[in-house]
């Protein structure tokens, strides 16, 4: 598999700089999770580097590549917007297959890979459950071979009962496949469950970048600190201020 | 809901149908009257156009000098022309030419202005702009004038006729694929497919037309309808159809030169013209109609029991055995009945799909028809619901909805939808609203409020369209803040100070807060009692204080378990609850949790439990016994 990086990339939308200079790596076969407060550029992040969004400044490499159409795939976070509603599910799959590929045995092991019936390959996407869709979004991600998958909040339109299954498929995958992973999340508790190592941003910044166990046991930046301490606990009451 | 922010830039949201609606859509304008008749007269003259002058094709150019101008008579129904030829048998014949020619300028017509309206989004951008401007343009005139125009440019004649209609058809036709593909093109299925590497061409034909391609047909039926007349103006005119040829608009021509002498050779294509017309612009409208409209789902449930509860009421909103029915016999809310004190924060939590929405709306008077709201008692601040005056519950009730981007209209200001709220129910002036808007914008942490005011929704993140929401609500004086998933998309750091402003208003105004979420955690942090809901009932009530200890009934316990904590052990898979709840339609005699549930019994199949108490201010719908349900919690399998 192949090594991501963002390589001082900046983005503006007029005045905006919604990404400022961001360096960042996703080393290869690993998990990086990107956490930090709404609007911080995040998702115009991961925009650049499927090319859904062009950089102002700096580069995106895969392997020290520049072009790289097709290597990196993303799965959205709406998995009811994310797929087309007049194409069979088998059809949308299908159509994120490299030329030459027998594509109906590869929607059936793909299907079969995220854990659904391969003979719903003709269903289309309304008669499927949110958790369903977004495995075939992540089955259609995973059909163009990429090398890099970039997962933006894929379990923040889904119920929690449904999140869980979806969670454990990821990092299943994640593991056999040996993929190297952007995971985008605001939800800190589960960034922490999926990611090797964790990026915060703020701002359009990366504040803070290392491995999962130290930056959350010993985290840096104040801000970090302060999305550790905001996290959700079982036993911890908000008081309003 | 970031997803919409950076990528859905001015296309608001348009109703694109979903695909199970289209057969539903086709039988929807067979079963009502106006859709059948013209179906039928559609069909009748298809039957025409097509077997008309195999039948009757000689009769209508047999010349007859014996009977030249004639009037109306058994032998001539419409009387003859100045050849002697029967004009009715005339009229019948020129269905296929009248028709055919309507119909040929529409195909030609709607589908230039497919190419032009589609071509900004292949083309270039620079010659994208260039179309979008001519077409707009082109809107601006009146469509015959164009015509007339065209006409004129093709010389007359029936081709120039069929150019100069279809290309009065185009501009419009341009102009709605158009917005319909930009409504399509900021969904996230299309940004999936450009990042697959599908390209523009084929993003085009695969994904963008197939999603609009239902409005574009009915469109194209109510163009054919006005092409029919179109044409037969310019063939009255002289400058369509020729003789030999003959069509209802020269039909109606010649007829008008006798008309007071004999009305019935003119009447005749006059009639069959407005038939026509009628036929194909009435079909058009009942298939816009019904497809605007969803199609009902159509099974019918046992009523469930109904929850027997205390009845200590005298609370700040009282809500006794509510349901919401839809037609069908479809329940999404099934008998719930809950108390909010002033002062006290109630959370909400379930599965999508287990009515808690439902039940905020029907609590806030929104839930629209055809759905059906009863409930044994209905009460806010004292008062039935049903007699409490529109304009006090906008100020006192506020509502925070699940999804800002549908909530807020996509053209205008942030700044200026918020501070019409308190122009319209508090009558304040322009100026004060607008301050008090920029303040509430702060108060829910909007960074740089002044600015932010001034910019349309989509400029906002997901987060911020989230927040801007809830200032919305609080632009009145709510003594009752109904939060519907307020914190869904939102980071822990916004999330919290989302909270704590609820909190806040709760704590300064002593009013009530409902807070709904799917979010458990979220709920236990913030809440005084939590009400956990499933397929429609409440089956589970309990003080937050003890959720993580004594939660009791089988799903409330496999919800904790299902999300994940900082304390999560990340070498082993998450517990997940296995199958998904059931629709409303799908909910039969029973436990509707039992299939999904670890304890099920025999009697949890064919009986549905009711909500009892089980300890005090604790209440659960199992038919397990306490003692069961603690084994289970505490020490059985997780
Ligand atoms: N089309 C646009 N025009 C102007 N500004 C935009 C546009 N799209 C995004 N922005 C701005 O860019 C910034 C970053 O947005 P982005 O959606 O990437 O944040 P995010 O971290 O993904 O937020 P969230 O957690 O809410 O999804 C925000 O300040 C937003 O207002
Ligand atoms: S009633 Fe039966 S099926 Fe329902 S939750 Fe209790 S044990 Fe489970
Ligand atoms: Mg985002």
């Amino acid at each position: 598999m192949s090594e991501l990086r963002f390589d001082a990339v900046s983005v503006r939308y007029g005045h905006h700089l919604a990404v400022d200079d961001v360096s960042l790596t996703v080393p290869s076969g690993q998990v990086v999770g990107l956490v930090g407060e709404s609007g911080s550029g995040k998702s115009t992040l991961a925009a650049t580097a499927v090319g859904l969004v062009p950089a102002t400044a700096g580069r995106v490499l895969v392997d020290g590549a520049e072009n790289h159409l097709r290597k990196v795939q993303m799965v959205f976070q709406d998995p009811y917007s994310s797929l087309d509603p007049r194409m069979s599910i088998g059809g949308s799959i299908a159509e994120a297959m490299p030329r030459g590929t027998d594509r109906r045995a590869e929607v059936a092991r793909l299907l079969e890979l995220v854990n659904l019936d391969p003979g719903r390959a003709t269903a289309l996407p309304s008669r499927l459950s949110g958790g369903q869709r977004q495995r075939v979004a992540l089955a259609r991600a995973l059909a163009g071979r990429p090398e890099v998958v970039i997962a933006d909040e894929i379990t923040s339109a889904l119920d929690v009962s449904v999140q869980g299954a979806v969670l454990n498929l990821v990092r299943d995958l994640q593991r056999q496949l040996g993929l190297s992973m952007l995971f985008i999340s605001h939800n800190l508790a589960v960034v922490r469950y999926v990611s090797d190592r964790i990026a915060v941003m703020k701002s359009g910044r990366i504040v803070e970048e290392g491995p999962a166990e130290r930056v959350l046991a010993a985290p840096e930046h104040p801000y970090t600190r302060e999305l550790l301490a905001a996290a959700p606990r079982r036993h911890t009451r908000l008081e309003a201020s | 809901m970031g997803r919409r922010g950076v990528l859905r830039a001015a296309a608001g949201p348009a109703p694109v149908a979903t695909p199970r609606d289209r057969t539903g859509v086709v039988r929807t304008v067979l079963r009502s009257p106006v859709g059948a008749t013209s179906a039928v007269l559609l069909c009748l003259l298809v039957a025409l156009a097509v077997f008309a002058p195999l039948l009757w094709g000689d009769r209508a150019a047999a010349i007859d000098t014996d009977a030249l101008q004639q009037g109306p008579s058994p032998a001539h129904l419409l009387g003859t022309d100045q050849l002697g030829r029967d004009i009715f048998f005339r009229v019948l014949v020129a269905t296929r030419l009248t028709i055919g020619l309507a119909l040929l300028a529409t195909v030609i017509g709607v589908a230039a202005g497919l190419v032009l309206g589609s071509a900004p989004s292949v083309l270039p951008r620079w010659a994208g702009r260039v179309v979008t401007s001519a077409v707009n343009i082109a809107v601006a005139f009146p469509g015959l004038l164009l015509a007339l125009f065209f006409a004129v440019i093709f010389g007359t004649g029936t081709i120039g006729a069929v150019l100069a209609i279809a290309f009065a058809i185009t501009p419009s036709f341009a102009r709605l694929t158009q917005t319909l593909t930009a409504s399509v093109a900021g969904r996230d299925f299309i940004a999936a497919a450009r990042v697959c590497g599908v390209g523009r061409f084929r993003l085009l034909t695969r994904h963008v037309l197939p999603n609009i391609a239902e409005p574009l047909v009915i469109n194209s039926t109510l163009a054919a309808g006005s092409a029919l007349t179109a044409f037969a103006g310019l063939s009255f005119l002289g400058i369509g159809v020729q003789a030999p040829s003959y069509d209802w608009g020269r039909l109606l021509g010649e007829g008008l030169n006798r008309i007071y002498l004999s009305p019935a050779p003119a009447l005749g294509p006059a009639v069959a013209v407005v038939v026509a017309g009628l036929a194909f612009n009435l079909f058009g409208e009942a298939a816009a109609s019904a497809a605007g409209r969803r199609p009902q789902p159509v099974r019918r449930t046992p009523p469930a029991p109904e929850s027997i509860v205390d009845d200590s009421g005298g609370g700040l909103l009282t809500v006794r055995n509510l349901r919401v029915t839809f037609p069908g016999g479809i329940s999404p809310v099934r008998g719930v009945s809950f108390t909010v004190h002033e002062g006290e924060m109630i959370g909400v939590v379930g599965e999508s799909g287990s009515g808690k929405s439902l039940t905020a709306l029907a609590v806030s008077r929104l839930v629209e028809h055809p759905g059906e709201v009863t409930a044994d008692r209905l009460e806010f601040d004292g008062r039935p619901l049903a007699a409490t005056p529109d304009r006090e519950l906008g100020t006192k009730l506020a509502m925070v909805f699940q999804d800002p981007m549908t909530s807020f209209n996509p053209t205008r200001r942030i700044g200026r939808q918020l501070a019409e709220v308190s122009e319209v129910h508090q009558g304040m002036s322009r100026r004060d609203a607008l301050a008090k808007a920029v303040d509430r914008l702060r108060a829910v942490r909007i960074p740089e409020p002044e600015r932010r005011a001034g910019q349309y929704p989509h400029e906002f993140s997901g987060g911020m369209r989230q927040r801007a929401m809830i200032a919305m609500g609080l632009m009145g004086e709510p003594r009752l803040v109904i939060a519907d998933e307020p914190t869904t998309a939102l980071d822990v750091t916004v999330q919290r100070e989302v909270l704590r402003l609820l909190a806040r208003i709760r704590a300064e105004r002593t009013a009530g807060v409902l807070l709904i979420s799917h979010d458990i955690t979220v709920v236990a942090q913030t809440c005084d009692r939590v009400l956990v809901m499933y397929a429609g009932r409440i089956v589970e009530e309990l003080p937050t204080a003890e959720l993580f200890t004594a939660a009791r009934h089988p799903y409330t316990t496999a919800l904790l378990a299902a999300v994940p904590d900082l304390d999560t052990d990340r070498d082993a898979p998450l517990a997940v609850i296995p199958g998904r709840p059931p629709e409303p339609g799908e909910i039969g005699p029973g436990c509707p949790f039992a299939p999904r549930c670890p304890l099920a019994g025999d009697r949890c199949r064919t009986e549905e439990p009711e909500l009892t108490a089980m300890a005090d201010g604790h209440r659960v719908a199992c038919w397990r016994s306490e003692s069961e349900l603690t084994l289970a919690a505490t020490g059985g399998p997780r």
